[in-house]
C-alpha cells in the first residue's frame, strides 16, 4: 500500500533532526521515516547540557523535539536502540535489539563521541567525557557525595564543564597542556583575562600539565603527571576534543578519513546514503559546533527534497563561551601570523579586550572579551571578505569620532543579498528582505517566519539592523525595543523563545538568551515570570522571588512600610455575620484604619506584616487581590433585584464573573463591573470591561479607564444571555494575557492594536471557544494566597523577625 | 557608655535555612532593623533596613544579583558596598557577616 520512499536516519541528534525538522517542512509526506538513536532519550540541545550542570535548566527542559513530535510528523522512532549493521546490498540497517528496517535512502548522522585519551586507568569508575545527558547526570550524581573533580582540557569544552561542576560545589582543577587556556580561539591577552576571572569565580588551573597517568583502585583517587607531581580527584571529566563516530560507517565499508566522507551534497562514497553532522568529513575538515550543523543540514534537506541546491561549501567558524558572568568571542583567525597586522583594545580595569587581525584590507579574525556585543557584526565582515580600509578603529571602538552612526546601515546595505545573516539556520539577508516585504514588522515575526535568530542568538543585531533597514526607507516605523536594560530582545522574541526551545524558568530564558544581568531587573524578572506561567499555565512554577512585594506577600505595602488587606466581596456582596467578623478582627489587631475601597470592598489599613497571617486566618475569607496584576474587583449596582429602573440581575452577574475569574493573573490589574441599566451607576464604561444591561440583553464594553488618563469604554459587543457574557468575558480577557505586554493596561493595549482587530479575532465563534478553555485551564491551577501561606511553615517564616541569638563583644 | 562605640560585638543572627534564597529576613540589634539577604550564590549580606530615599524596607524589595530593588520607589543598592547605584545617589549602611560551613550559623559583626 505504502509507496513513500522510504528513509532512515541513524542518530536522533542535532544534525540528523534539525535535516528531518528542514525537510518536513520544505517537501512534507513525501518520506517513510524510521529513526534509530542509541541514547534512551527523544532529540535533545546537547549544547544546552552546560546550562543544565550550571542549574539553569532541567534535563526535560533541554528537549527540541519531545515523543508527541514524531508520532505527529509520522516518524517511527526506536531510541536507546543503536544501529549496529547496515547491508548496503539489501538495503537494510539492523539495531542491536534485532529490529531490521530497509531503506531506500539512509542519512548517517551518528555525531561523535568525547575524545578519551589513551592514559594508564582512563578506564576507572569516574572517568567521564561530558558529551551527553548520561555524563551530566554522572556529574551531578558524584557531587552529592565526593569534593574534588579535575577537568582535563583547558578549551571550550572543558571550561563549561568546570563551571558546572563548581555550581554544583565541586572544587575544580582544569588542567591544560598548553599555557594558555581557550588558546584555539584565544590569543595571549583574552586567555590571560579570562583566567583571572574564571580564577575570581573559584576555578583552579594547572598549566603546562601532561597527564601521564590516572590513579586509584577501582574509583579514580587521582592524577599522576609528566612532572611527577600529583593532584587527587574524585572524578575526571575528559574534555580535549571529541572523534567523529564512523564505526558504523567503516564496518559498512563506507568510505572515511577523520570523518565520513561527503562531498558538497553531504553524499557518502555509496549512493543513497549520507552524512551529516559531526561524523562527517567535508572537504578535509569535521565541525563540532553547531551552526555549520545546521547549514549542513538545510542542504541535505534541500537535496532530499529534490530541491536545486549550490551544495555546502563550508563554515566560517565562531565561539562564544557558554559560561555566566564571562563574554568571550573568538572568530577566525585570532592570531597575529606575517602578513597580517591587528587592532587591540585593552582596558584591565573594566576587563574589557577586543582585537581585530587585518590581512590585504580584510577582516580576517577576531576576538573579545567582556564585551561581545560586536561580535556578530565582525562574524558577518569576515565571511564576507569585504575591504574594511578606513573602518578599521570604528570596528574596534564601535565608534568613529567625528562621525555619524549611518556606517552601520551602509555596512548592511552593502551586503549581498546572499549573504547568510544567521549562521544557525542559514538564513540570508535576502530571506530577510522577503519577510520583511511579505509583512513581518518585528524581530519576532520574522524569527517565527524565517528562524533567523532563534538558535544562539548571536545574529540578533544584524537582524535588527535589516529590519530597520527594509522598513525604515519605506514605513519609517522603529524597531521595537527590548522588555527592559537587560536584553534587546522585544516581548514576541522572548515568548516565540519560551515556546519554541520550551524554556521553562526565569533563570533559563535568561541564560538561553544572552541577558546582560545574570539575574536581571524589576523590570523583566516580574514580566518573564508573567510570560513564562502564561504560556505553561499547569507546568510552570510560580516564581516568588521574580514578583512584587506586593504579590510576594499577597498585601499592599505602604509608605510606613506597613501593610493593608482587603478580603474579596463578591460583587460588592456582603453578609452582617462577614460583617461582624471583619469588625471584630480590626478590633483585636488595633487596625488603625477601615475604610470602603473605590471597588466596593473593606480596607484593613495600617497592618503590620507579621499581624497578616493572623489576620488573615482570623478572617478565613479569600484575598481580594487587591494588590496584585490581576482581577480586582468586580462592581456592581443593585439591579433589577431592587432598583426600580434595573433591567438585568447586575449583582448576580457580577458575582458570577468574580468568582469565574477571581485570582487571574493579567499583564497588569484588572477591574470590571456590571450595571443593570443603561444609567451606568456601577461605572462600568470606565473599567477594563463593563457589562451594561440593556432590556433583554446585555452590552460588553472594554478598554475603559478610570486612572491617570480617563478613557470610556468602547462596545466590544451585545449578547443576549449571561452564558454569552461569560464566554465573551473570558475570550477576550485571555486574548489580553496572550497579546499584551507585561505591565500594559487594556485600555493602552486597546489603543495600540485597536479594536478592529481585537473584534475581528474574537469574532469567531472557534476561537472564543479556544481562549475560553486556555482561560479555564489556567485559573485551574490557582489557590487562595492567604490560606496557602498560613498553612505552610516555609512561607510563613518570612513574616516574622529574627530573633536577636547572642552576642560576643570583642 | 559614648566611650566604648569602637566595641564591636559578634552576634549569631539566624541559620542559613531561615533565609530563602532571593529573600531576606531582618533582624533587631540595639534599635537597628538589619535585613540579611541571601544572594544566589548563597553568601549572605546584612544592610540596615532603610532606603536613603523615603525609608523604604529594603528587605521587602527585589533582589537581582548582587543588588536589592527597594520596594517604595526601584532604588537600587549594591548590598556589597550599600552604595546607591546611578541614577540616585546615597549610601546604606553594611555590616560584615561571617557564616559557620559547618552549623550553617550566621554571624553580624556589628
Amino acid at each position: 500500500m505504502n509507496h513513500k520512499k522510504k528513509l532512515v536516519l541513524v542518530g536522533n541528534g542535532m544534525a540528523g533532526i534539525r535535516t528531518l525538522e528542514h525537510l518536513l517542512k520544505i517537501a512534507p509526506g513525501i518520506y517513510d521515516i524510521t529513526v534509530f538513536g542509541a541514547e534512551p532519550h527523544p532529540n535533545y540541545n546537547r549544547i544546552m547540557l552546560s546550562s543544565v550542570l550550571a542549574g539553569g535548566a532541567g534535563l526535560q527542559d533541554i528537549v527540541i523535539n519531545d515523543w508527541s513530535w514524531y508520532e505527529e510528523n509520522h516518524i517511527r522512532l526506536f531510541t536507546g536502540d543503536p544501529v549496529t549493521e547496515i547491508d548496503t546490498d539489501k538495503q537494510q540497517v539492523t539495531s542491536r535489539s534485532g529490529v531490521c528496517v530497509p531503506y531506500d535512502l539512509l542519512l548517517l548522522a551518528t555525531g561523535s563521541n568525547a575524545f578519551i585519551l589513551p592514559l594508564s586507568g582512563a578506564n576507572k569508575e569516574g572517568v567521564i567525557g561530558f558529551r551527553d545527558i548520561r555524563d551530566c547526570e554522572t556529574m551531578m550524581e558524584t557531587a552529592k557525595t565526593h569534593k574534588k573533580a579535575a577537568v582535563i582540557g583547558g578549551g571550550l569544552l572543558g571550561l563549561e564543564a568546570a563551571r558546572g561542576l563548581l555550581n554544583l560545589g565541586m572544587d575544580v582543577t582544569v588542567i591544560h597542556i598548553h599555557e594558555h587556556i581557550m588558546d584555539r580561539q584565544l590569543d595571549e591577552a583574552a586567555s590571560l583575562m579570562l583566567r583571572r576571572e574564571l580564577e575570581e569565580q573559584g576555578m583552579n588551573f594547572l598549566v603546562n600539565k601532561r597527564t601521564a597517568a590516572i590513579t586509584g583502585r577501582r574509583r579514580v583517587e587521582g592524577l599522576k603527571f609528566a612532572d611527577g607531581s600529583e593532584l587527587e580527584a574524585d572524578l575526571i571529566v575528559m574534555a580535549v576534543g571529541i572523534t567523529p563516530d564512523i564505526e558504523l560507517a567503516v564496518s559498512a565499508g563506507i568510505p572515511v578519513n577523520r570523518g565520513i566522507i561527503v562531498n558538497d551534497y553531504m553524499e557518502t562514497g555509496i549512493p543513497g546514503i549520507y552524512a551529516v553532522g559531526e561524523c562527517a568529513e567535508h572537504r578535509g575538515i569535521t565541525y563540532g559546533l553547531v551552526a555549520p550543523l545546521y547549514e549542513q543540514g538545510g542542504v541535505l534537506a534541500q537535496r532530499l527534497a529534490g530541491m536545486e541546491t549550490p551544495g555546502y561549501r563550508g563554515s566560517v567558524i565562531s565561539t562564544r563561551l557558554k559560561v555566566s558572568g564571562v563574554d568571550v568571542f573568538s572568530a577566525g583567525c585570532y592570531k597575529d601570523e606575517p602578513g597580517t597586522r591587528s587592532l587591540r583594545y585593552q582596558d584591565e580595569i573594566g576587563g574589557v579586550y577586543k582585537k581585530i587581525v587585518i590581512k590585504e584590507e580584510k577582516l580576517i579574525g577576531a576576538v573579545l572579551f567582556g564585551d561581545t556585543s560586536d561580535g556578530a557584526k565582525l562574524f558577518s565582515l569576515i565571511k564576507s571578505g569585504e575591504s574594511i580600509v578606513g573602518r578599521e578603529k570604528e570596528l574596534l571602538l564601535g565608534f568613529h569620532p567625528g562621525q555619524s552612526e549611518a556606517n552601520g546601515s551602509i555596512m548592511l546595505e552593502q551586503m549581498p543579498d546572499d549573504e547568510i545573516v544567521c549562521g544557525c539556520n542559514g538564513v540570508s539577508k535576502g530571506d530577510i528582505g522577503e519577510a520583511v516585504a511579505a509583512g513581518c514588522r518585528s524581530l519576532g515575526e520574522i524569527k517565527a517566519c524565517t528562524k533567523a535568530s532563534a538558535s544562539c542568538g548571536g545574529c540578533k543585531p544584524l537582524v535588527e539592523g535589516l529590519l530597520q533597514l527594509y522598513t525604515g526607507a519605506e514605513t519609517g516605523e522603529l524597531v521595537k525595543e527590548g522588555i527592559c536594560g537587560c536584553t534587546t530582545l522585544d516581548r514576541e522574541a522572548i515568548i516565540g523563545s519560551i515556546r519554541e526551545m520550551g524554556l521553562k524558568s526565569v533563570k533559563e530564558v535568561m541564560n538561553v538568551l544572552s541577558w546582560s544581568e545574570p539575574e536581571g531587573c524589576t523590570k523583566c524578572r516580574p514580566a518573564l515570570n508573567y510570560y513564562l506561567g502564561m504560556v505553561w499555565p499547569l507546568d510552570y512554577e510560580d516564581e516568588k522571588e521574580s514578583r512584587f512585594t506586593n504579590e510576594r506577600y499577597h498585601a499592599n505595602i505602604q509608605k510606613d512600610g506597613t501593610y493593608s488587606v482587603v478580603p474579596r466581596i463578591y460583587g460588592g456582596v456582603t453578609s452582617p455575620a462577614d460583617l461582624k467578623k471583619i469588625a471584630a478582627v480590626a478590633e483585636k489587631y488595633n487596625v488603625p484604619l477601615v475604610k470602603f475601597t473605590g471597588g466596593q470592598r473593606l480596607d484593613l489599613l495600617g497592618v503590620k506584616k507579621e499581624d497578616l497571617p493572623g489576620i488573615w486566618s482570623e478572617l478565613d475569607m479569600p484575598s481580594g487581590h487587591a494588590y496584585g496584576k490581576t482581577l480586582r474587583t468586580v462592581k456592581t449596582c443593585v439591579g433589577n433585584t431592587f432598583c426600580r429602573f434595573g433591567t438585568q440581575d447586575a449583582m448576580g452577574m457580577g458575582i458570577r464573573l468574580e468568582k469565574a475569574f477571581e485570582r487571574m493573573n493579567a499583564p497588569a490589574k484588572v477591574k470590571l463591573a456590571v450595571s443593570g441599566c443603561p444609567r451606568n451607576c456601577a461605572e462600568a464604561t470606565i473599567k477594563d470591561l463593563g457589562v451594561v444591561a440593556i432590556d433583554g440583553g446585555w452590552g460588553i464594553y472594554v478598554g475603559g479607564n478610570g486612572g491617570i488618563k480617563v478613557r470610556a469604554s468602547e462596545l466590544l459587543c451585545t449578547v443576549k444571555t449571561e452564558d454569552e457574557v461569560m464566554e465573551w468575558t473570558g475570550a477576550y480577557l485571555q486574548y489580553y494575557r496572550e497579546q499584551a505586554n507585561w505591565g500594559e493596561r487594556t485600555a493602552h493595549w486597546v489603543e495600540r492594536v485597536g479594536l478592529e482587530a481585537i473584534k475581528q479575532a474574537l469574532a469567531n465563534a472557534e476561537t472564543r471557544q479556544e481562549l475560553v478553555s486556555r482561560i479555564e485551564e489556567t485559573l485551574s491551577a490557582t489557590t487562595d494566597p492567604w490560606r496557602e501561606i498560613i498553612h505552610d511553615k516555609e512561607l510563613l517564616k518570612n513574616f516574622v523577625q529574627l530573633p536577636e541569638l547572642n552576642s560576643v563583644t570583642e | 557608655m559614648e566611650i566604648n562605640t569602637t566595641t564591636t560585638s559578634r552576634i549569631r543572627v539566624a541559620n542559613l535555612s531561615d533565609i530563602d534564597l532571593q529573600g531576606a529576613r531582618t533582624v533587631r540589634i540595639r534599635n537597628i532593623e538589619v535585613a540579611l539577604f541571601r544572594l544566589s550564590d548563597g553568601s549572605v549580606r546584612a544592610l540596615e533596613n532603610r532606603c536613603p530615599h523615603k525609608g523604604g524596607r529594603l528587605s521587602e524589595g527585589m533582589i537581582c544579583g548582587s543588588a536589592v530593588h527597594c520596594p517604595l520607589h526601584d532604588w537600587k543598592i549594591d548590598l556589597s558596598s550599600g552604595q546607591v547605584q546611578e541614577p540616585d545617589t546615597g549610601c546604606v549602611t553594611t555590616f560584615p557577616t561571617e557564616i559557620d560551613r559547618e552549623s550553617g550559623a550566621v554571624y553580624i559583626v556589628i
